[in-house]
């Protein structure tokens, strides 16, 4: 079912040589292409849009779920809607992620919508790489959403990743904490050529006590273009510290917005925002080391983006 | 062998910053010390290929390194430790080490150089090396890169500077045993006596110019002297305001 194309993309999203263990979902050029449930999580289709429902029991411990997204099929545009439900005390990670094969010259596009339901004292560890490849000339395009509600003293991590091949995204985050959780997002985005990615946060800070961490490292390269937008509301004692750092190099352009509004005495709410070339000394340094001037950028690079 | 020719460096505007500087490093240990100001710095910056001379030539075991970038000088055995070192944001310290070493170092190598600073390779191996580390605790890193490429020449650019005084004792304690298994040379420019005190020759940099070259039994004690019975440095400032009145 999953042709050598397919297989490749999966181990750039995922690092999946084979099929992978616990709960898996796999989804190929828009159908399903394989699932696996567990005892603990269960995997529905929706019956009234495409997409599904992930459902894992209150307090699952260290279990996993893979929901990679293939799309090889130049033209197509796949939308899909999946909603996690986590169960209370539950301690788990998802790994999702999307890569795109486009060897023609019409547009593809898959445009994952994704919304947690984290319960009460659930862990939930969040993963998805994106990544596109391919020869063609039709662009490649993702613009994924997700959607955050956590409870009463919920953990949610995300790692976010856009390393190549996405000529055009927009992603959108946005959450709304209560009492006592916590939310910590770390994205990181390189864009070359006449790529365009678009990074949008919005935050309600609502229980006391709860705290949203957000942080994004992006690199742009050649005539690319980026823009970070990121809202914090904080509506209680709560803390949010949201942190764009951005690497430009050649005639890319990077536009970082912060917003932050406080909406009570004891919202601590902090933001930082750093667009800079690549130091000089950090070059000459490497250089020290006997590495050349483009290895030692591509280490400053890779390192940064870690 | 590191052999200086006539060195002179002048900046943009014109003002000299080197005169004339003639020096060989051959033996194991050679200090450069002098006031502020007096070129200390350009002067290793200028062995390392960060700046060009405006004049001379330098040659390392007889080839002629004028010329050469600082990726070609490292890769012909310079090391330079910087006296402000760099922060990198994401750059682990085991990665920058793997570089200093130039291959994948396994951890027990890392360990040992680390260790060598007084460093607990565990605790740092995996942190960045960016604002969340200490200025004695980069520079430390910074040494123990130079140990990790055991290179015929290292250049340390005032290596005690912004380190308090329980890592100083340290770093005595590293360029003495540095000293006893180098098997290349340490070029090192310091004001500390204690430094000073493990070189073979001292240098005397003052105004861009080298003003004592020799052997530390004969030049440490004239420079001893001299701080002693210097005039203080604030008569300097009061020549001044003496004609304004």
């Amino acid at each position: 079912m999953i042709d050598s194309i397919q297989k490749k993309l999966l181990k750039e999203i995922a690092g999946l040589d084979g099929l992978p263990v616990g709960a898996y979902n796999i989804r190929a050029n828009g159908a399903a292409a394989g699932r696996n449930t567990t005892a603990n999580i269960d995997i529905i289709t929706k019956t009234d849009k495409p997409g599904i429902d992930i459902i894992i029991a209150p307090g699952t411990k260290n279990e996993s779920v893979h929901i990679p997204v293939v799309v090889s099929q130049t033209g197509l545009k796949d939308l899909v809607y999946n909603d996690f439900y986590i169960g209370e005390n539950a301690d788990v990670t998802i790994i999702a992620g999307c890569g795109i094969h486009c060897a023609g010259d019409s547009e593809t596009a898959h445009d994952g919508i994704h919304t947690f339901y984290v319960g009460k004292g659930a862990r939930l560890r969040y993963v998805e790489k994106h990544y596109g490849e391919g020869a063609g000339r039709g662009k490649r395009v993702m613009n994924p959403t997700t959607i955050v509600h956590l409870q009463e003293g919920a953990v949610m991590e995300m790692e976010t990743t856009q390393i190549a091949g996405i000529d055009d995204t927009l992603r959108k985050t946005g959450g709304d904490l209560a009492a006592g959780s916590t939310l910590t997002v770390h994205e990181k985005i390189m864009t070359t050529g006449d790529q365009k990615a678009v990074t949008d946060f919005e935050i309600s800070l609502n229980g006391e006590g709860c705290s949203a961490d957000v942080v994004s490292r992006s690199v742009a390269r050649d005539h690319s273009r980026q823009e970070f937008i990121s809202r914090i509301d904080g509506n209680t004692a709560c803390a949010g510290h949201s942190e764009c750092d951005a690497i430009i190099m050649d005639h890319a352009c990077v536009i970082a917005t912060p917003a932050l509004t406080a909406n009570h005495v004891d919202a601590a709410l902090i933001h930082e925002a750093a667009i800079g070339k690549i130091a000089g000394e950090q070059i000459i340094k490497l250089m020290t080391l006997g590495l050349t001037e483009e290895e030692a950028e591509r280490e400053i690079v890779n390192g940064f983006l870690k | 062998m590191l052999e200086l020719q006539h060195i002179s460096y002048e900046t943009e505007e014109s003002r000299e910053i080197l005169h004339d500087i003639n020096l060989v490093v051959q033996d194991r240990f050679v200090a450069i010390t002098g006031p502020n100001g007096g070129g200390k710095s350009t002067l290793a910056k200028i062995i390392a290929g960060i700046y060009r001379p405006t004049g001379g030539r330098l040659l390392l075991d007889g080839e002629d390194i004028t010329g050469l970038s600082v990726t070609e000088r490292a890769r012909r055995g310079i090391s330079y430790a910087f006296q402000q070192p760099v922060r990198f944001k994401g750059l682990r310290v085991g990665d920058l080490m793997n570089l200093a070493a130039g291959r994948n170092a396994d951890i027990g190598e890392v360990c040992a150089y680390l260790s060598e600073v007084g460093l607990c390779a565990r605790d740092y191996i995996d942190r960045e090396l960016d604002a969340s580390l200490s200025g004695g605790e980069l520079k430390r890193i910074e040494i123990a890169m130079v140990l990790a490429r055991g290179t015929a020449l290292s250049v340390f650019d005032e290596p005690e500077a912004g380190i308090d005084l329980w890592s100083f004792q340290n770093l005595i304690r590293v360029f003495e045993k540095m000293y006893e298994q180098t098997r290349g040379s340490i070029l090192i420019i310091s004001h500390q006596e204690r430094i000073l005190n493990i070189a073979d020759t001292i240098v005397l940099l003052k105004n861009g110019r080298v003003a004592e070259y020799g052997p530390r039994g004969e030049v440490l004690p004239r420079l001893l002297r001299n701080i002693d019975t210097a005039p203080p440095v604030c008569s300097m400032l009061s020549d001044p305001i003496k004609e304004v009145r």
